[in-house]
């Protein structure tokens, strides 16, 4: 699902952000990205959205080579791809409904669909009966859990996470990983970015360590250890 | 995953099939129309400025265009029956002038003689001048008898005129001939001129609807930065997050046409009375032309598409700096 081989990023103020990084994630994992801030967790996602391109490389998602794609074909490209951001990207000014509807207008759904496919979306986060709200009147956690029904309301095939749980009480971290790990199982490949160690080392799976834009370690966790 | 071959571009969600993804385009037009008309309206002072600006940019040009195509129909009515008056000597005698008028209806190049006695034109003096009371004072009468000429087909162009006034003039009993052309072409010329200069201001004022409009649109996609940010974060094409913009655009140009039609037939009419008391006086039945349904219709597609063209050149230049970082 996920492939990246000798992948370099240089950000053009001469910021080496990731350096000859190769991996894999097959369809269906989930995969935790760690490292400290400025290892190269974020513009490893953003590569995957194509926000940034790569230097040096090969990005392949899903099996489409996202070097050559072109800029027409990126919204296409997205819509594939569900995103968490750790500061929900929500919009103010409409209800806990359209923001989770958005992607699904933008994909051009027909209305009966959308609906039927937001209220699934919300009932799998618990958020049913606060449809009609405004986003704002709601709990940080919860708005996280409007940010996740909107990343999964287009059923992608791949699930982003970018620090979900990075504002969040270690209780309400517990239950949004739950969240992820829920639809992990229904088949969906799941990448969440957390320095987190605790709770990932208790969740125990695959985890890609990054250090200064390079892989340092690739596997599940040793337990009982220091991290 | 369930969805193992999933290798291919966008196969994975196939679910929108094409007859769905035209339906949604124009879906997605229907709501961005209204969308874009209750944001409008949601901030109704803002929204009355522009439309502000851009009625007053076109209602401008339209009255200059509305006069201008008056005065031009002012002189076409003169223009479609040029007149020749000859001023007869003083001391002329009837049965000379009898025998001119005679001689000048056998003419083929004119089509018509009118004889006004001198005591007639005294008599219209007095009544269209104002002058009445001073001309009393006078003894004689010092306006000569006239003869009015309509013209006949044979001297409808100016040269020919010409050439008819010249014979005229050399009767003996007629002092004085004067064509009444020379006016018409000298306002045939300043129409021409007033045109070109209207045209020049329109040029400018619809530049000036264009950046106004561009400028809103502007302001419009930085307060809604965040939305377009996320839109295109989720999968939204370029052409997705226009449209609300472009559609905003052209709501302020058809706004601001529609406006402009009312300001100028507010115009002209606080003006038709005057100009009817005025006609009147010239013992004209000269209309007043106003824009009409067919003007009305043309100021304000006009005003709707520099709505449009100008949104379109904002959100081209300003949308494409947005992107999610």
């Amino acid at each position: 699902m996920i492939s990246f081989s000798s992948v370099s990023k240089r950000y053009e103020n001469g910021h080496q952000a990731l350096a000859n990084l190769s991996f894999d994630v097959d369809e269906g994992e989930l995969v935790f990205l760690t490292g400290h801030s400025g290892a190269g967790k974020s513009t490893l996602m953003k590569l995957i959205m194509l926000i940034e391109r790569a230097s040096a490389g090969q990005v392949v998602i899903a099996g489409r080579n996202l070097n050559r794609m072109r800029r027409g074909q990126i919204p296409y490209h997205r819509r594939q791809v569900g995103v968490v951001f750790q500061n929900h990207q929500l919009l103010f000014d409409r209800s806990v409904y359209e923001n989770v509807a958005l992607p699904l207008n933008i994909a051009g759904f027909q209305s009966r669909e959308v609906g039927r496919r937001v209220r699934a979306a919300l009932d799998k986060v618990g958020l049913l009966d606060r449809e009609k709200a405004n986003p704002i009147t709601l709990s940080g956690g919860e708005q996280q859990r409007v940010g996740i029904a909107r990343a999964v309301v287009n059923k992608p095939p791949l699930l982003l996470a970018d620090e979900p749980t990075g504002n969040l009480d270690p209780e309400l971290s517990a239950e949004i990983m739950n969240l992820f790990r829920r639809f992990n199982s229904f088949g969906v490949t799941v990448m969440i970015a957390s320095h987190d160690i605790a709770l990932i080392r208790s969740l125990n799976h695959r985890v890609i360590s990054l250090a200064k834009g390079q892989l340092a370690h690739d596997g599940l966790l040793p337990q009982e250890q220091g991290g | 995953m369930a969805r193992s071959d999933s290798s291919g571009k966008g196969a994975v969600h196939s679910k929108t099939s094409l007859t769905d993804k035209v339906r949604s385009y124009w879906l997605h037009h229907r709501s961005s129309l209204l969308g874009s008309l209750m944001r409008l309206l949601s901030t109704p002072g803002q929204t009355l400025m522009t439309t502000l600006v851009v009625a007053i940019a076109l209602a401008l040009p339209a009255t200059l265009l509305v006069s201008l195509s008056n005065i031009q129909q002012l002189g076409d009515s003169w223009d479609a029956s040029p007149k020749v008056s000859v001023y007869l000597n003083l001391r002329a005698r009837d049965a000379a002038i009898e025998q001119l008028l005679e001689r000048l209806q056998k003419l083929p190049e004119v089509a018509d003689v009118q004889y006004l006695s001198s005591e007639q034109v005294l008599a219209d003096f007095q009544r269209l001048s104002g002058f009445g009371e001073a001309l009393e004072a006078l003894e004689d009468n010092p306006l000569p008898a006239t003869l009015i000429i309509t013209p006949g087909l044979a001297a409808v162009e100016p040269e020919a005129l010409k050439r008819l006034g010249d014979k005229i003039a050399g009767e003996a009993i007629v002092d004085e001939v004067s064509l009444d052309m020379e006016w018409v072409r000298r306002l045939r010329e300043l129409m021409v001129l007033g045109k070109k200069i209207v045209a020049a201001l329109a040029a400018l004022l619809a530049l000036g609807v264009l950046l106004a409009i561009g400028n809103t649109i502007r302001l419009a996609i930085e307060n809604r930065r965040d939305e377009i940010i996320i839109a295109k974060l989720v999968g939204g094409t370029n052409g997705f997050v226009r449209r609300p913009f472009i559609y905003i655009g052209g709501w302020y140009g058809l706004m601001g046409g529609a406006l402009a039609s009312l300001l100028v037939a507010a115009g002209f009419w606080i003006i038709q009375d005057t100009v009817a008391r005025l006609a009147l006086l010239y013992q004209s039945d000269f209309q007043l032309d106003t824009l009409g349904i067919g003007g009305t219709l043309k100021l304000i597609g006009l005003g709707t598409l520099l709505g449009w063209l100008g949104a379109w050149l904002a959100v081209g230049r300003h949308l494409a700096q947005i992107e999610p970082r």
